[in-house]
């Protein structure tokens, strides 16, 4: 099994398990996402899809521990890869400019990362770990985004998020090796289709929800 | 029009791997636009010479940027800030009368600075010595033709060759990646019937090697790109992870 510590342990091959994971919660983000949009059509059809979802039993607990398994995986490599680049210069320049090629989405990446792991607790502790048996999901909802605070705090979040998608998307695809002259042109526009899709998609659901639970 | 314009410098001043450097004032008097950057180096060095202190140590040979041993941080960019030229080919005409000009040298964890501003880069030519060639058995010279090689795919190859190994691409990289580096010379190889041979082979080695100098991890930032004085674009990197993926999942290298 040498191999596979000398494939993964490589500095690319660190990168390849951050763009696989990353892809893996695009997908779960885009399935999340489609699953939220019912609160548009009111509170029974958001109770009711999310009945329907748990009544799939097992293969939602499948689907927990798949992500919890790539939620570690992609934030154990980051920071490792983080704290990498960190000493790869360990004399800094007294002044360096941008050559054009970093954006406002690449360079904050790790900090991106960080911020959506700290809404990551704080949302899991606000819709999963709570009382499921005396209270409806739209109850629930309905209740978490009656405070400003909490709104606020979300839909910055989700602009976090936007950020880490409009990099990641088309970064995971440059590091599997996935840069083709005719499809990248596409890939990068649907970055930053996928970021917006993400920032408005889920950003607008607690006025959604105020206005419709 | 030739002008002459006076500048005021603030370099790097370090004697030697395990001094502290700090950065020294400098000026540059009655510079001529014509000159290139290395030659306003030369006139401020002159200078120094004669009022007995010490040059400004700097790396250059050939100076019509092909040979790749020039390059410092000019102004915060790597080979200052224009597109596709090295330190040598920079002139003077691309800056005003009384501009204060910043200049460090390459800095990364693999190029220690060996004296102002002169970085060590052996790193590369390990990375270059883990893989970065291809293996012919002596005998009589093959035919020049007798493998085809569609042009494309020989401009290609010319694309990733022009790679000069000066560094830009660490210097400039949030990183200090040497993906830029690594990848063109794996790709000027891997595209050719010649090279593919040892393909699988050559990325685990090269990327293994590439690892051990201490440079940091891409992380798709593209400012190697921008900053590379032979404008090699990041498609080579791909290619790169692509063939590490083949390699490591597919062939029976290990």
């Amino acid at each position: 099994m040498d191999w596979v510590k000398g494939t993964f342990g490589t500095s690319i091959g660190k990168k390849q398990l951050m763009a696989v994971t990353g892809l893996g919660f695009i997908g779960f983000l885009t399935g999340h996402l489609l699953g939220n949009l019912t609160i548009y059509l009111g509170p029974d059809a958001f109770d009711s899809y999310a009945e329907h979802l748990h009544a799939l039993g097992p293969l939602v607990n499948a689907a927990e521990i798949g992500l919890l398994l790539f939620a570690i995986i992609h934030v154990g490599t980051g920071l490792l890869l983080f704290l990498q680049n960190y000493k790869a210069r360990p004399v800094k320049y007294v002044g360096k400019k941008w050559a054009g090629g970093r954006t406002i989405f690449s360079a904050t990446m790790p900090y991106t990362g960080i911020l959506i792991l700290l809404f990551l607790i704080i949302h899991l502790k606000t819709f999963h770990f709570v009382d499921h048996d005396n209270q409806t999901i739209s109850q629930i909802v309905s209740h978490a985004f009656s405070s400003v605070g909490y709104v606020l705090f979300y839909m910055f979040s989700m602009i976090v998020v936007a950020f880490h998608v409009k990099h990641g998307f088309w970064s995971a695809f440059q590091t599997l090796g996935l840069n083709h002259l005719k499809y990248m042109p596409t890939i990068f526009v649907l970055s930053a289709l996928a970021a917006l899709a993400a920032g408005f998609g889920f950003g607008f659901l607690p006025v959604v929800s105020r206005l419709v639970l | 029009m030739t002008k002459k314009i006076n500048l005021t410098l603030k370099v790097w001043r370090q004697k030697g791997p395990n001094n502290k450097g700090v950065m020294e004032t400098y000026s540059a008097k009655q510079i001529s636009t014509d000159m290139s950057f290395l030659e306003m180096l030369d006139i401020v060095n002159e200078d120094l010479t004669l009022s007995g202190q010490e040059p400004i140590a700097f790396d250059h040979d050939c100076r019509e940027g092909i040979c790749g041993m020039c390059g410092a941080m000019v102004n915060g960019r790597a080979h200052g800030p224009e597109k596709g030229t090295t330190l040598c080919q920079l002139h003077m005409r691309h800056f005003n009368d009384g501009d204060t000009i910043m200049i460090e040298p390459w800095r990364a964890m693999a190029f220690k600075v060996v004296k102002d501003l002169v970085v060590d880069r052996s790193a590369f030519d390990k990375i270059i010595a883990a893989g970065g060639y291809v293996s012919v058995n002596t005998g009589a010279a093959p035919d020049a033709n007798n493998i085809p090689v569609p042009a494309d795919d020989a401009e290609l190859a010319m694309d990733a060759a022009q790679c000069i190994g000066c560094g830009a691409c660490v210097a400039s990289c949030p990183n200090a990646s040497a993906m830029l580096f690594t990848s063109a010379k794996i790709s000027h190889l891997a595209l050719l019937p010649q090279g593919k041979v040892e393909a699988d082979k050559r990325v685990l080695a090269m990327l293994r090697c590439m690892d051990e100098q201490g440079f940091g991890n891409c992380s798709n930032e593209r400012e190697c790109e921008a900053e590379c004085p032979k404008e090699i674009n990041i498609t080579n990197i791909a290619r790169m992870n692509r063939g590490f993926l083949k390699a490591a999942l597919g062939s029976r290298y290990k």
